[in-house]
């Protein structure tokens, strides 16, 4: 059982948990993941360690509510506790001081990039950040991210903060400009955001790391569930990723089996509520 | 009355069938097929046994459980001594005594089975056994031997890890097993099905382990939540028993369609999740109605038989050899049959289609012969030239094996390696690192769960006589 701390709501559907897991916080390193089930019953659930405290022996999650054992997990009051958390999985980010970098994170993704961000920038690297979401209501970690960047740049499909539009649009711009034009872009957030952001790059020849978010089971190499296509390789993201050179990766593959149980979770919504699945 | 039955008498006595639920209703639920021996059937199936002075039944268990004795006491009707043999002798003779081949081992070795059949060792231990976690009360609890102050890690708690675990306790040392997944038993909670396993039979072997004061610790992934470096600075010794659980790929084109999984997938998220199986489960698995299973293990026809019970109307097996040639266990392949799996014999896939939307729509094989005898004498299966075909199918599900998982091995570099990715061990399971053992399926590759428990049983020993000599 693991303690859990604080649970705050970040953005819609988004939550902040801190959880004591001192093993985890001794261990991790950025770029990794933990396994999570709320209570015996429910799925694993790959979650990024957004920030981890070894003295205090806590982690940081970000969780966003998007199907029934998500919405379990966030549902566990400060005081509560979740019955699994294993990790920390994956292989870490390689960092290493490119000199200047782009970190750029779309919605939920934005969580997953900040303790990339920072590693990146406890290296030395000149970071310029740029996130973006739906409205202003759906960004999340911008003074937190603002912090350790040289510059924040924030996009909002609405315009309703920052620069109507999507993250491409700045980083583009970036891209195009060779005083700030980046070392490296690293870009987590949905497919179709690092999709972009890979194809933005790739003719500048720009080392562009992705983080994926395949469906995951153990999470520990034993299954081969989110096993993605990487140079026409089959990798396994649990052990061989979730970071991959986003030049090399196949992501209508990937979109396209992240749509495996997509009418499962439907009628598992629809059993519970009585409701058709949005 | 056993003790003075005559040898003649003895031998007058035919093996016992046991109870098995029909193929019909079983092979849409999840109940256990074999139904397990009355008390009457197990005492004359043991007065079966002639008692030779040769014991060989012994020499074929690879943990060595005393089967004349046991089976003696069985046929006089002392069950609390037959159970106490047992269960001194065997961490898991639930287990054994359901999953265990012992037309191979034990039962091969019986000297009844030379003129006929030989005695049902398998049977009366799981008779015996089942007794024993249903009278665990009147058992009462094992004397503990008093404590060594030394301690000992575990690294998995499947069989191999269970079973020096158990060893360790009883001879005093506190054992304490780490164990990845969120759950205990390994590949008896994972990849056995219910219906020859049933998970409450996992859950009562455990729960004896613990009252002998074994400590079990679920979500620890040895390698990275804690290294082996930190075990052994925290521990006397360390038995490393984490498996062989890291899928081999078929290696042809349309692997990644929606549909196509690993034995290992398919059988965690129907075993360990409950997928399809437990109504309060939220895992999903695609069910599929005309599933191919690829291989010809007993884990291919443990998702073959899966895919009948999730509702599939053809479940197939795909086979490059013959049937005479699969390794699975002759009961295992006769259940299957019964249940309406169809199998596909001297047929190789080469290619799996898929429909405009990414799902698995047909596999294409390549029927094969069987050529001359290679180097080991086994015939090698070539292909027909012109012979490929398509099988239309929803669900691939690739059993054809698995390899050892190097995530621990990959922050260990101080362990030896063998050229398969392997822990390097000499006889006794004692690997390049002082105090540090390992046995079972990240030693040997996929193999059984008894040889993992024998692997288990000697390298405790190894382990006891290390601690002894510090």
């Amino acid at each position: 059982m693991f303690d859990v701390i604080s649970n705050e709501v970040l953005a819609p559907n988004l939550h902040q948990l801190v959880v004591r897991a001192p093993r985890i916080a001794s261990s991790r390193q950025p770029g990794q993941f933990v396994m999570v089930r709320a209570e015996a019953g429910e799925e694993r659930i790959p979650l990024t360690i957004g920030d981890a405290d070894a003295a205090a022996g806590t982690i940081t999650l970000f969780v966003q509510a998007i199907g029934a054992s998500t919405r379990r997990i966030v549902a566990v009051p400060a005081g509560g506790r979740l019955r699994d958390v294993a990790g920390p999985l994956g292989l870490p980010t390689h960092i290493r001081n490119w000199g200047r970098v782009a970190c750029v994170g779309g919605g939920v993704g934005t969580a997953v990039l900040f303790p990339l961000a920072k590693a990146l920038a406890g290296a030395g690297n000149e970071v310029t950040t740029i996130i973006g979401g739906r409205s202003a209501r759906y960004i999340i970690l911008a003074d937190e991210l603002g912090a350790l960047s040289r510059e924040l740049l924030v996009t909002t499909e609405d315009g309703s903060l920052g620069v109507q539009g999507f993250v491409t649009h700045p980083l583009a711009d970036l891209v195009a400009d060779p005083a700030r034009r980046p070392g490296a872009v690293f870009a987590v957030g949905p497919v179709p955001m690092m999709r972009a952001v890979a194809e933005l790059t790739r003719p500048h020849g720009i080392e562009t790391v992705v983080s994926l978010n395949p469906i995951m089971i153990d999470g520990t190499g034993m299954c081969g569930g989110c096993r993605v296509l990487v140079g026409g390789e089959a990798k396994f993201a649990c052990v061989d990723g979730p970071e991959f050179d986003g030049h090399l990766v196949d992501f209508d593959n990937l979109a396209d089996r992240l749509a495996t149980y997509r009418e499962a979770e439907a009628g598992h919504v629809c059993r519970v509520s009585g409701k058709e699945a949005a | 009355m056993s003790t003075v039955m005559t040898t003649k008498e003895r031998l007058a006595i035919d093996r016992i069938h046991m109870a098995e639920l029909d193929a019909d209703s079983r092979s849409r639920n999840f109940d256990e097929v074999n139904r397990g021996l009355t008390p009457e059937e197990a005492v004359r199936e043991a007065q079966r046994c002639i008692r030779c002075t040769n014991r060989q039944c012994v020499a074929g268990c690879p943990v060595g459980v005393s089967i004349p004795e046991f089976i003696t006491a069985l046929a006089d009707g002392n069950l609390r001594e037959a159970a106490r043999i047992l269960t001194r002798d065997n961490a898991l003779p639930a287990v054994c005594g359901r999953v265990c081949p012992q037309e191979t081992q034990c039962e091969a070795k019986c000297v009844r089975g030379i003129k006929g059949e030989p005695v049902a060792i398998g049977y009366l231990e799981r008779f015996v056994a089942d007794w024993a976690t249903t009278n665990a009360a009147e058992l009462g609890d094992e004397p503990l031997p008093p404590s060594t102050g030394r301690r000992v890690a575990v690294v998995g708690c499947g069989p191999a890890g269970l079973t020096a675990a158990g060893e360790l306790a009883r001879k005093g040392h506190g054992v304490t097993i780490f164990e990845a997944l969120h759950d205990t038993g390994g590949v008896l909670r994972y990849g056995i099905p219910e219906f020859r396993l049933p998970k409450t039979i996992i859950d009562a072997e455990v729960a004896r382990l613990l009252a002998l004061g074994v400590t079990v610790e679920c979500n620890v992934i040895i390698g990275k939540t804690l290294t082996l470096a930190q075990l052994r600075e925290e521990f006397d010794a360390v038995f490393i028993a984490n498996g062989a659980g890291l899928p081999v790929m078929l290696s042809i084109p349309g692997e990644n369609l929606k549909g196509v999984y690993s034995a290992n997938e398919y059988l965690t998220r129907v075993n360990l999740m409950g997928a399809g199986r437990d109504p309060d489960s939220t895992t999903p698995i695609i069910a599929g109605k005309r599933v191919a299973v690829i291989g010809g293990g007993n884990t291919a026809m443990d998702c073959v038989r899966t895919a009948r019970r999730l509702g599939a109307e053809r479940a197939m097996i795909i086979y490059r050899r013959s049937e005479e040639q699969m390794p699975a266990r002759v009961e295992e392949i006769k259940h299957a049959k019964e249940e309406g799996v169809e199998f596909v014999m001297l047929t190789a896939p080469i290619a799996i289609g898929g429909d405009k939307d990414g799902w698995v729509a047909t596999l294409r094989c390549l029927r094969m012969e069987l050529g001359a005898p290679d180097s080991s004498g086994r015939r090698s299966p070539v292909p027909v030239e012109g012979s490929a075909y398509d099988i239309a199918v929803d669900v691939v599900v690739n059993a054809v094996g698995t390899r050892a998982n190097p995530l621990l091995t990959a922050t260990a570099p101080e362990l030896e390696l063998n050229r398969w990715g392997n822990i390097a061990t000499d006889d006794n399971g004692a690997t390049s690192v002082a105090g540090v053992y390992a046995g079972g399926d990240i030693v040997r590759g996929g193999a059984t769960v008894i040889l993992a428990m024998g692997d288990g049983k000697q390298a405790a020993v190894a382990i006891h006589d290390w601690l002894n000599r510090r």
